[in-house]
């Protein structure tokens, strides 16, 4: 229960994981580099070493940032599927004025991110044959010509200390009507989230819902095999940029879940031959061990309000949901049953859970008041389902299913009823809604890899996330970062 | 009565085996210490061997446990399941009742049950059923008479396979509860 210090490298003990976070791992770096490069420097200054000691000289050095960095192979993505009925939309390049050299390309991201929602078509930066940057060049009668329902113009200027001012403006192509028209500052390392931000505001004014391109998904990465076996958390942006190995073992971690504040994770870690569960600040790397009872200590769950988790325990005989309360740590017993009762996960108004039971025979989901008391039984279609969680605005359930020997991706109505597919694999599992509900990410298998997929809720184009390496499971969408 | 200049013969032929030996017939090794099954994750066996011990090892053959006797009946730690169940199958009986017998005559023998699943179905319900097939096991060495000190249950469910393979083969494999002692 104490809190556990920000470390690099192994703890004490045997297969004690390592945490991350940015500052540390800056210090490690200033660490490691200076005294090599001191010595390289020193050695060039002799006639003799310097031509032999520039290529060895690099080659330790390239070792040694290889050695000192985690892992943190990217996220690709590809998108899976038609794109019928996505709306055709023009995001021009921005426009750089003197001064702005941005390294990213703000348009293509943007682009990116709204081609990746399945719901537009971006035009092709090809296919353009004019890149106006200010409205008063812009000629609308162009771009309706070219089939265009809507247009994205921007210039990117210098800002304040260092940083960018980035000017866009959505338009509508045939009133020629200005839909919106904003400014956004970055820095330089904030230059793509920026971009997603307006890709977030452009599908907001267009679709009326919220856009989740500056989100971010914690996933793990499984690689190598029996000894060798290496197992990490990471969080990567929604479009697999940026990828941070938050912790990293040789024993499993499992479940990764956000807090509602979108800044912490909890998960499940066997380092020390037992299950315990951590909450891990991300911006510090500093973290806690919540719950490490005798047998299983499993499944987190952030209450909406982020006071409470949620977990699977099996301390007092058998799999039973309890609730701790992370400000008293007082924990309630919430069911009572020698099945096996896990998979917890809040209601959106934290008023009951959602949770897995074999009570029945076979698994099933149930429903029982956040403070405990007799559960209902939700789910009777099927003979296997699990892993339910609610839609953001908790009229729907997404679920995993077992249909005719494959386990699937379901959706059904918040009473259980009209099921119907959303993944067509055998053995899809995790699903987690997008937090604008209008998406699920779960984990699925792609020539016996594991891999990451999101599904639209209403059908269409879908993404395939994986690793060039190892595989990628267990995939949690962040809330809304505001 | 042994010839006088012969006398040393016998001494000379040991010299003569031992020294220069010969080359289809090199000196027997002793029988190597048993090594532990290297187990995914613990660090202890990745390492190079840091045994400096140089003092010279005796003939006699060394004590090996009854547990890594492959003719022995405690050679066998793993009982197999059904799938989605946590049943104990009657083939396993006998073997769990041996030991039962060799943990509780054994003073200071602690064993840890892992609980393992197939792939099949999501990971936090199989992390129950594996839990609910190690606790079965050990309310079953329990009832055989092993204090509830001695047993450890631990279950990793689908996330550490004896088989990486699909299909019911490396699935049958999968399904298991180990003895760890």
């Amino acid at each position: 229960m104490t809190p556990l210090p920000v470390t690099w490298g192994g703890r004490s003990g045997n297969a004690a994981p390592r945490t991350w976070s940015v500052p540390t791992l800056r210090r490690v770096l200033r660490r490691v580099l200076r005294p090599v490069l001191v010595a390289c420097y020193q050695q060039l200054q002799q006639p003799r070493w310097r031509a032999r000691a520039l290529v060895p000289g690099l080659g330790i050095l390239i070792w040694m940032l290889l050695a000192s960095a985690p892992a943190s192979a990217r996220l690709t993505i590809e998108i899976t599927g038609g794109v019928e009925g996505a709306q055709p939309i023009a995001v021009v390049p921005f426009g750089e004025v003197e001064g702005a050299r941005p390294e990213v390309a703000i348009a293509e991201v943007i682009a990116a991110d709204l081609a990746r929602s399945g719901r537009f078509r971006p035009m092709p930066r090809r296919t353009m044959l004019v890149t106006p940057n200010r409205q008063e060049d812009v000629d609308f009668r162009e771009w309706e010509l070219l089939g265009m329902n809507n247009l994205v113009i921007g210039q990117v200027a210098p800002g304040a200390g260092g940083g960018y001012s980035i000017r866009f403006t959505l338009f509508d192509v045939f009133s020629g009507k200005t839909l919106l028209t904003n400014s956004v500052q970055a820095s330089e390392r904030g230059l793509r989230n920026a971009a997603h931000r307006i890709a977030d505001a452009i599908y907001e004014n267009l679709t009326g819902e919220p856009g989740v391109f500056a989100t971010r998904i914690a996933y793990v990465a499984a690689s190598g095999r029996g000894s060798g076996a290496r197992v990490a958390l990471r969080v990567a942006d929604a479009d697999g940029h940026h990828p941070q190995t938050v912790v990293d073992s040789s024993e499993p971690l499992m479940s990764p879940a956000w807090a509602p504040d979108g800044q912490r994770l909890a998960y499940v870690s066997f380092e020390g031959r037992r299950s315990s569960i951590f909450v891990q600040d991300l911006a510090s790397g500093r973290r806690e061990r919540v719950a490490s009872y005798p047998g299983m200590n499993s499944a987190p769950s952030f209450s909406p309000d982020g006071r409470k988790l949620a977990m699977s325990l099996s301390k007092d005989g058998n799999p039973e949901i309890y609730v701790l309360d992370l400000g008293s740590r007082e924990l309630t017993r919430i069911t009572e049953h020698f099945a096996i009762d896990t998979e917890p996960s809040w209601a959106p108004d934290g008023s009951h859970l959602l949770f897995t039971s074999d009570r029945g025979g076979r698994p099933q989901i149930y429903r029982v008041a956040a403070t405990g008391g007799p559960a209902q039984r939700v789910t009777f279609t099927g003979d296997y389902n699990a892993a339910a969680s609610y839609s953001p605005n908790g009229r729907q359930i997404a679920m995993i299913t077992r249909v005719s020997g494959a386990f699937r991706v379901a959706l059904t109505d918040a009473n259980g009823g009209g099921q119907r597919l959303l993944s067509a694999g055998s053995l899809d599992e995790s699903p987690c809604f997008a937090p604008n509900g209008s998406m699920i990410i779960y984990a699925s298998q792609s020539h016996g890899r594991g891999v990451l997929a999101v599904a639209p809720i209403t059908g269409g184009a879908g993404q395939r996330l994986s690793q060039d390496t190892g595989e990628v499971r267990e995939p949690a969408w962040s809330p809304l970062l505001r | 009565m042994l010839n006088p200049r012969l006398r040393p013969l016998p001494l000379l032929l040991v010299a003569a085996l031992g020294l220069g030996g010969c080359p289809s017939a090199p000196p027997r090794q002793p029988e190597p210490e048993p090594v532990p099954q290297p187990r995914p994750g613990d660090l202890r066996t990745l390492g190079p061997r840091t045994d400096t011990d140089t003092r010279p090892i005796p003939i006699t053959e060394p004590v090996r446990s009854p547990l890594d006797d492959p003719a022995g009946p405690l050679y066998r730690k793993v009982v197999y399941f059904d799938y989605d169940v946590a049943e104990i199958k009657p083939q396993y009986t006998d073997l769990l009742r041996t030991h039962a017998g060799y943990i509780y005559q054994t003073p200071g023998v602690r064993v840890t049950l892992e609980g393992h699943t197939d792939e099949r179905g999501t990971r936090a319900y199989n992390l129950a059923l594996g839990e609910r097939r190690a606790d079965a096991v050990r309310r079953f060495l329990v009832a055989e008479g092993v204090p509830v000190d001695r047993l450890t249950t631990l279950s990793y469910g689908e996330e550490r396979p004896a088989d990486p393979g699909q299909g019911e083969q490396s699935w049958a494999l999968n399904r298991r509860v180990e003895l760890v002692y």
